[in-house]
């Protein structure tokens, strides 16, 4: 009996002195978490920086540490490096546009016309493709695009094919990887709207189309931003999809994969365009104001 | 502040990406010149001690079966009941990927063709070793034995292991005629248009190099290896214009065969094993070796510098190339077998000649992968040949 108090008491005095001081108690609690993000993040991608400027020894590979710029001299003068860039964030846009345009009438449907009840199980079955691993559902799309496979076959009576390994089915199979990304922020955005301001737009007499246009829209804005900012770098860095259902089409990330044998400085240089881009692109996203309200 | 956060966030999401993306780590010791051959002194090992309970592999697919894919296909087994060697392998499917794998020093041994044992061995990933060792090693066929790319200055860096051609396949329904040149893939590949395949590797080049051997005499090409600045540019043209044809590139076995038998590709280079795998399933394949000849290999198995199972790995090595085990082998992955002694262990008992096990003039026409140095590897001292650098790049930048 005696025990537990003797060791209740400098628990208790721990407990009485965090929080007397709010300040320590912070510091405690966000301490395992910045060194994460310092370390871990920050640290890795100073460390990828870095790397970019050494160079190989062309024969065994190997890193020698020499100060070069070699690598983004050939990252800025090389047409191959450009060329993969406007593609990959082509490809990145595109995913983007189509899981808006995709995710948008979905969303409105689980958030504001499907009964309350049923909301949540819909929330759920969206979320069902993400239980599957990434590899296999992008397999599965490999046998679905394959000649003479599912789409193929389904496309024949309008006298269609399916559009084979490429790049449109790069576009496609990433979309729907990442359609959860974007559909889940709008069908928050969209729960949140009150609607009260719907039925104040209604009665100044707009109809559904410029109510969407001047009250759903500029309040769901920046729910389809934070969607797409998921969405835009999550397709940017991928590199296991394209390498599947791509056929010979190269992005970012397959440059990145054949150099890191061989060339690991100049797969660190190439590694850097995504993160100038996405940099670049919550930038824009910025400007749209969009952010601010996340 | 609620930008600051985003950002970080996003960043943070950029990170994870790339580190998935570069998760690769590479040892400081550059010990090694890039002209000639300048190995750092790595002494082999004496004498064999205690197995360690088991051994880390880097091969080739089809190499190292333990019944796993083929019920029937299994010398593992035996091996580890008869050793107490847990055998663990990571199926490389690339030179460059068994060279970057090696220097992870996570591996004892690794089935190294020409064009990663050279480069291993410069950067002191790999020992010599000790072929007293191995007592099987004594059947080898003297041919493989010592040879540029196994040995330096007549000291043994390997166990030859087996020999054989890349090979041209070709749907039997859509490829008619059977073709017998590798203008299938080249001149005449616009008739497959998306329908080409070809290996992903910068190796390939060399491939290009073989057909403009025989088909533009004025280019001068020796050695598909040894290639001038103007030959080098020549291939890249040749592959360039392949590209327009090409449906994927396949580095990895799995996906050539699901490419064949759907028939997303129906003509393209590839492994006696693909071919073979490929039929098991059902696709309608046949393989060739063109008139032109082929690019091939000689694959060695090496041991790591820092193996921590040398002694296992030892054992494997003359497991391997024991007559029997080297005889499944060579028949499973359709190559010529390297142990003079498995010609009489093979179950079809044509298979040495059929692969030309002991015709050495026939290995003339076959030209083993073996990694391009400034150097011209032809004997040709006039000119500078294009080193592998420069092959890697020109690779990417065909493939756009």
């Amino acid at each position: 009996m005696t025990d537990a108090v003797a060791a209740a008491g400098p628990l208790r005095r721990l407990a009485g002195t965090l929080h007397r001081r709010p300040r320590l108690r912070l510091s405690l609690l966000l301490s395992a978490p910045l060194l994460w993000l310092v370390l871990a993040y920050l640290g890795s991608l100073a460390a990828l920086f870095l790397s970019a400027f050494w160079t190989t020894d062309s024969f065994t590979s190997e890193v020698v540490k020499v100060w070069s710029t070699d690598n983004f001299e050939a990252l800025l003068t090389e047409s191959l490096y450009r060329q993969v860039a406007l593609r990959s964030v082509g490809v990145a846009l595109a995913v983007t546009a189509l899981c808006a345009v995709i995710a948008f009438p979905i969303a409105f449907y689980t958030a504001r016309v499907a009964r309350p009840r049923w909301r949540p199980l819909l929330v759920v079955a969206i979320l069902t493709p993400l239980w599957a691993s990434y590899l296999v559902k992008v397999y599965a799309w490999r046998l679905i695009l394959s000649e003479g496979g599912p789409l193929d076959w389904a496309l024949r009576p309008f006298g269609l094919s399916g559009p084979g390994y490429g790049l449109t089915a790069t576009v496609l199979v990433l979309t729907y990887l990442w359609l959860p990304y974007m559909i889940l922020p709008i069908h928050a955005g969209l729960e949140q709207l009150p609607d009260g301001l719907l039925d104040a737009s209604a009665d100044l007499g707009a109809g559904t189309g410029r109510t969407f246009r001047s009250v759903v829209l500029p309040l769901v804005l920046p729910s389809v931003a934070a969607g797409s900012v998921f969405t835009f770098s999550l397709s940017l860095g991928d590199y296991i999809t394209v390498q599947i259902v791509g056929g010979k089409t190269q992005l970012i990330g397959n440059l990145v994969y054949s150099n890191v044998t061989l060339n690991l400085p100049l797969a660190a240089a190439v590694g850097t365009v995504p993160v100038v881009v996405i940099v670049l692109y919550l930038l824009a996203v910025r400007r749209t104001g969009a952010l601010r309200s996340l | 502040m609620r930008l600051n956060r985003s950002l970080k966030a996003a960043a943070a999401i950029g990170a994870l990406l790339l580190v998935t993306a570069c998760g690769s780590t590479d040892s400081d010791d550059s010990s090694s010149s890039s002209s000639g051959l300048n190995p750092p002194d790595l002494k082999a090992q004496s004498k064999l001690g205690k197995t360690e309970g088991e051994v880390n592999l880097i091969a080739w697919a089809g190499y190292v079966e333990d019944g796993s894919n083929d019920p029937k296909v299994d010398w593992v087994s035996d091996f580890e009941k008869q050793t107490g060697c847990q055998v663990n392998t990571k199926t490389a499917a690339t030179s460059d990927e068994m060279v970057s794998l090696m220097k992870t020093g996570d591996y004892d041994a690794v089935s190294a063709s020409g064009d990663a044992s050279l480069r291993l061995i410069a950067s002191g990933d790999a020992a010599p070793v000790n072929t007293k060792l191995v007592p099987n090693y004594a059947d080898v066929f003297k041919g493989l034995k010592n040879q540029d790319w196994n040995s330096v200055d007549g000291v043994p860096y390997g166990i030859p292991h087996g020999r054989g051609a890349n090979l041209l396949m070709y749907n039997t329904e859509q490829v008619k005629p059977a073709p017998d040149s590798w203008s299938a893939v080249f001149d005449k590949a616009s008739a497959h248009k998306g329908k080409v395949t070809a290996y992903d590797s910068p190796i390939y080049l060399a491939d290009a190099a073989l057909y403009l051997m025989a088909t533009q005499p004025d280019l001068g090409i020796k050695n598909p290896y040894a290639l001038d600045q103007k030959q080098f540019d020549a291939a890249v043209e040749l592959l360039k214009q392949q590209n327009a044809n090409i449906g994927e590139y396949w580095s990895d076995y799995l996906k050539e065969i699901s490419a064949f038998k759907s028939g997303d590709s129906v003509v393209g280079t590839t492994w006696q094993v693909i071919a073979n795998l490929a039929q098991d399933e059902g696709a309608k394949v046949e393989a060739v070796l063109p008139k032109e000849g082929a690019t091939g290999w000689s694959d060695t198995w090496m041991i790591a510098a820092k193996a921590k199972h040398p002694d296992c790995a030892y054992k494997w090595f003359d497991w391997i190339i024991s007559p029997e085990v080297n005889a499944q082998v060579a028949e499973y992955f359709g190559e010529a077998p390297s142990n003079a002694k498995s010609c009489d262990e093979t179950a079809d008992k044509n298979h040495c000649a059929t692969f030309h096990a002991t015709d050495e003039a026939y290995w003339k026409n076959v030209h083993y992968w073996t990694t391009p140095i400034e150097q011209c590897i032809d004997g040709r001292t006039d000119v500078k040949c294009v080193p592998y650098a420069k092959w890697v790049q020109a690779w990417n930048e065909i493939k756009g």
